[in-house]
């Protein structure tokens, strides 16, 4: 019963996270199980892609752990390397994500063409903007953390980016696999 | 844990005494400390709560001499009357009741009462109120922009909501949208602070069945609103990007669903009401052992019944859409979650009822609000029998019987129970007391012409008056002498209550500044605030507390005093 | 004791005033009892010079009964109110008795369309009596309404009934009544629908047989052969565009 006062606080900024996406996942799911029409332009999302960043994202949260570890030890300058890393990869997903989106507008299919893509868009969205502010968190956390300040900050945005990491691998079969 | 914040707070007090130097603007703008912003949340509510006030004695004038010039304001036209109407409701949900019982009272007591020098993120405790106040401009910005302000009430039900052709105001629905996201916002950080804050900062010796039911109350009220609110925050973004991008989540026409909305909308909304109820309860809890000399009766079942109420609140909300095209048989599976909230509740007001007991009591102007409170919120809780009962909510969904169940229960927490605490917690926060005179004047003048506006609108709504017409006489039946004249009557009340607040404004201002100065502990009370200073100077203690007992010991037999603070040793 | 406020005119309205009969009895004996407890201590217990207040911590068996039974028997209560609630909900929302005639009812803002089904008594037959603000019915008979919106949502409501339905855009409902008084009653749009929902009402006349015969004869005559469907619908505008 005695968890730090940041790491408690990530906990339940979580719990508020997790309701939010489970709001709107709820209502997709809902939705999508009372229109089976949205299976077809489901089918029209790609599916490589989302693999592919499905990848990216984990491999990142693995350079997090690897992170919280050399904080543990004390080595600063490590953990804000590994940090950097994760970063890295965050920026990785975004590029990812928005040369499939370019590609998919390209064809024609917007935020504007019903149901099923206003889902995508907006859920997909939402997540990249928490990888953007997790990735700027991250910065300033490796920021201070090269300078062996606030090493428990590290653990604490490590919590965060599994949590997108998490919420991504939801969002995946969600939007990606099930047709 | 305790042991870890005592020694911190040491430290930190030292750091402190910098903020002795501080200009107008850090201290009164840019303030770290909990009772600052705790009390910049306050008026910034008292603030939205006259703009609130204002727009109800407009629409109230309206409906009594409908088509006459309203002073003040000129004549009203049916657009206008819906944007006061659903900006009156979300302000007075969003900005009054909202920062004045959780952020306001919650700022200024948590750390008080649980020996804390602060919150546990101070920073991020000022961005919570730089966020609010932000929602609070671009809210009234929205009520000035072209075409005016939102008007499809604060429930905003879509497609109403979710498309300019159909509401007319293209910025004053996205603003009023963006004002509400901000406000939430704001509320998670404050609660996410509140919450860690009582986890780990309590005193040295308090453990959890030591904390003020005050406090039990905010951090419970926190925890609903965070798990409550997170759907309605993606429900708004959706709305958002219907009425701005285009997407289609609640527009029929291109596969999207408008109940849908109204899903998300109360399972947040039900939740709200216990959000602001449960401070409120605990506000007139502490007002009330303190003026009966007595021990809370049964401190544990109340904190059990307050958990039970917030569980059960998560599955009544469907009540609210009996008759909004759901599953008929889900209206049953509702009425029954909704009729045994009624327990937990019940509970509740027996136990404040029992602590009476035995007691001895001083009618205060604190503890004539706290027992007003107690009063006035059984006809709100007995009226919503009525309306959790299926059958009977078929005749009775959107009259003004609801309008009067809501002000019932509404009223007597957002003015009653916030009037009960600002009058008790008065000398702490300044140091000086409020005139008891003119208190008692304020009490009456309140008490007695708000029975005035509503019970006449139970009776109207009886009648099958419904709600959101800015001028019954375009219907036969609901434009009857005696319905004119109860709508009258009730507007006169209005008047005259709101003029009755003008002897508290005044009274405020006045002890602010010149009222009696008192010393730490004037009403001989056992939580840890009253062995602050009077005002607590910032860091609250030169010595931290400790604990030793529970808040309630008062008329321990033995004892030659009356009341027996949670900090003596003996 | 509703109906001294308004007008009882339909099969089940009886049913709700009964409700609200039983509950108001139920929580007013509840209400009354524990608001004069409340006084009663207030001034019992006031403060006395020289009397110290006892020091009671709730956990004494026999003054935590006064908690437990009344918890217990509001419980009870609960339950009755819960059964007779659900009863004339059922009634209301849940069963559907065989109709004696389907009528249309189309909201849109700010106005009701209704649509009778004429002397051939089926829906959208060239027949079709369509009207604008009033609903003719006839007294004792077993009426289906199809409720939709074109728009927003907003509510169907006729207080004389006590009958009350959210008109949903895109969806279709099917409810009942049976008017059982005749008399000209309103009806009101009861969800907040735009700047015209103050003035969107319409009247819905209950006939004596003969009176509605004339009615419908009256209007089957004047209306000609319009093949256009009731249900045609308006394109919505498109959101955002």
């Amino acid at each position: 019963m005695n968890i730090p006062t940041g790491r408690l606080a990530v906990w339940w900024v979580l719990v508020s996270e997790i309701v939010i996406f489970g709001g709107l996942l709820v209502s997709y799911v809902m939705h999508r199980l009372g229109q089976p029409e949205w299976a077809e332009q489901a089918a029209h999302t790609h599916l490589w892609f989302g693999a592919t960043n499905t990848f990216v994202l984990l491999t990142s949260s693995l350079s997090a752990v690897l992170a919280h570890r050399a904080a543990e030890e004390g080595n600063g300058p490590k953990a804000a390397k590994l940090l950097h890393l994760t970063c890295l990869g965050a920026l990785t997903f975004l590029i990812i994500k928005s040369v499939e989106w370019t590609d998919e507008i390209r064809s024609g299919f917007t935020l504007q063409d019903g149901g099923f893509w206003s889902y995508y868009y907006t859920a997909a969205g939402l997540h990249a903007f928490h990888v953007i502010v997790g990735a700027v968190i991250m910065l300033w956390v490796a920021a201070s953390a090269r300078k062996n300040q606030d090493l428990h900050r590290v653990e604490n945005i490590g919590i965060y980016w599994h949590f997108v990491d998490i919420v991504w691998i939801f969002l995946f079969p969600l939007l990606y696999i099930a047709k | 844990m305790a042991q870890h914040s005592h020694e911190a707070a040491h430290v930190a007090g030292a750091s402190h005494d910098a903020h002795h130097h501080q200009n107008w603007f850090q201290k009164y703008c840019w303030s770290t400390d909990h009772k600052m912003i705790g009390m910049q949340y306050m008026f910034t509510g008292m603030a939205m709560a006259l703009l609130g006030a204002f727009m109800a004695y407009v629409f109230r004038m309206q409906l009594a001499f409908p088509g006459h010039a309203v002073p003040g304001f000129g004549l009203v036209s049916p657009g206008q009357y819906n944007m006061l109407i659903t900006n009156h409701g979300s302000i007075m949900i969003f900005w009054v009741a909202m920062p004045v019982l959780i952020a306001g009272f919650g700022n200024f007591l948590i750390p008080l009462m649980i020996g804390a020098d602060d919150m546990v993120f101070p920073r991020l405790n000022r961005l919570s109120y730089q966020l609010f106040l932000l929602s609070a401009l671009v809210l009234i910005a929205s009520l000035f922009v072209q075409n005016g302000g939102f008007g499809g009430a604060w429930t905003a039900y879509p497609p109403l909501s979710a498309d300019k052709h159909y509401n007319l105001t293209p910025w004053g629905s996205s603003l009023w949208l963006i004002a509400v996201v901000l406000e939430f916002v704001a509320f998670l950080l404050g609660g996410i602070n509140f919450i860690v804050t009582s986890m780990n900062s309590r005193a040295p010796g308090m453990k959890a069945f030591d904390v003020p039911i005050v406090v039990w109350t905010i951090v419970i009220a926190s925890i609903l609103f965070l798990a409550s609110v997170g759907p309605l925050v993606a429900g708004a973004i959706m709305l958002l990007f219907d009425q701005l991008l285009g997407t289609s989540f609640f527009n029929p026409t291109r596969g999207g669903d408008p109940v849908l909305w109204q899903h998300l909308f109360w399972f947040f909304g039900h939740p709200e009401v216990y959000v602001v109820m449960l401070p409120a309860m605990g506000i007139v809890a502490e007002v009330m052992t303190v003026f009966a000399r007595k021990k809370l009766f049964a401190y544990k079942t109340v904190i059990y019944t307050i958990i039970a109420t917030g569980v059960l609140s998560f599955f009544v909300w469907a009540h609210h859409q009996f008759v909004a095209g759901i599953d008929p048989r889900m209206a049953n599976v509702f009425t029954v979650t909704t009729l045994l909230i009624s327990i937990p509740v019940a509970e509740m007001c027996f136990v404040y009822i029992a602590t009476l007991y035995g007691g001895s009591i001083r009618l205060t102007t604190p503890m004539l609000w706290a027992l007003a409170f107690i009063a006035e919120f059984l006809i709100g809780g007995v009226t919503g029998i009525y309306l959790g009962s299926s059958g009977l909510d078929v005749f009775f969904h959107d009259t003004y019987f609801v309008v009067a169940h809501f002000h019932y229960t509404f009223f007597p927490i957002a003015i009653i129970a916030v009037m009960s605490g600002v009058t008790f917690w008065f000398p702490k926060m300044f140091g000086r007391q409020l005139n008891e005179f003119w208190g008692k004047v304020h009490f009456w003048g309140t008490i007695i012409p708000f029975n005035g506006i509503f019970i006449p609108l139970f009776i109207l709504g009886a009648a099958g008056e419904h709600r959101r017409i800015f001028d019954y006489s375009n219907f036969e039946h609901m434009s009857k002498p005696w319905m004119i004249d109860m709508r009258i009557a009730a507007t006169v009340s209005l008047v005259v209550m709101l003029a009755f607040q003008i002897p508290f404004l005044i009274n405020f201002v006045w002890s602010m500044f010149k009222g009696p100065k008192v010393g730490k502990n004037p009403w001989n009370a056992n939580t840890l605030e009253w062995t602050a200073d009077s005002p607590p100077p910032h860091g609250n203690w030169a010595v931290m507390p400790e604990v030793h007992r529970g808040p309630y010991e008062y008329s321990v037999p033995g004892r030659e005093r009356d009341f027996w603070p949670q900090d003596e040793k003996v | 004791m509703l109906d001294h406020l308004i007008a009882s005119a339909a099969s089940f309205s009886g049913d709700v005033d009964g409700l609200f009969v039983l509950i108001t009895v139920l929580v007013g004996v509840w209400f009354i009892a524990a608001e004069a407890m409340f006084f009663w201590l207030i001034f019992r217990f006031r403060a006395k010079d020289g009397e110290k207040a006892q020091y009671v911590t709730g956990k004494e068996k026999h003054l935590k009964k006064w908690i437990n039974i009344p918890h217990a028997l509001v419980l009870v209560c609960d339950v009755v109110i819960i059964v007779a609630a659900i009863r004339v909900w059922v009634t209301i929302k849940q069963t559907l008795p065989p109709a004696d005639r389907t009528v249309r009812v189309v909201a849109q803002q700010w106005a009701w369309t209704f649509a009778d089904p004429g002397p051939d008594q089926k829906l959208d037959t060239p027949d079709d009596i369509r009207t604008t603000d009033e609903l003719h019915v006839e007294v004792g008979k077993t009426y289906h309404f199809l409720l939709e919106s074109k728009d927003v949502v907003h509510s169907f409501f006729v207080p004389a009934f006590r009958l009350k339905q959210d008109a949903d855009p895109g969806r279709i409902y099917t409810g009942w009544f049976k008017p059982t008084k005749t008399g000209s009653y309103d009806i009101l749009c009861a969800e907040i629908c735009g700047i015209g929902h103050g003035v969107m009402g319409a009247l819905l006349v209950v006939d004596t047989p003969e009176a509605f015969q004339a009615w419908e004869q009256a209007h089957a005559a004047e209306t000609p052969a319009e093949a256009a469907s009731a249900t045609e619908s308006t394109p919505a505008p498109a959101a955002g565009q």
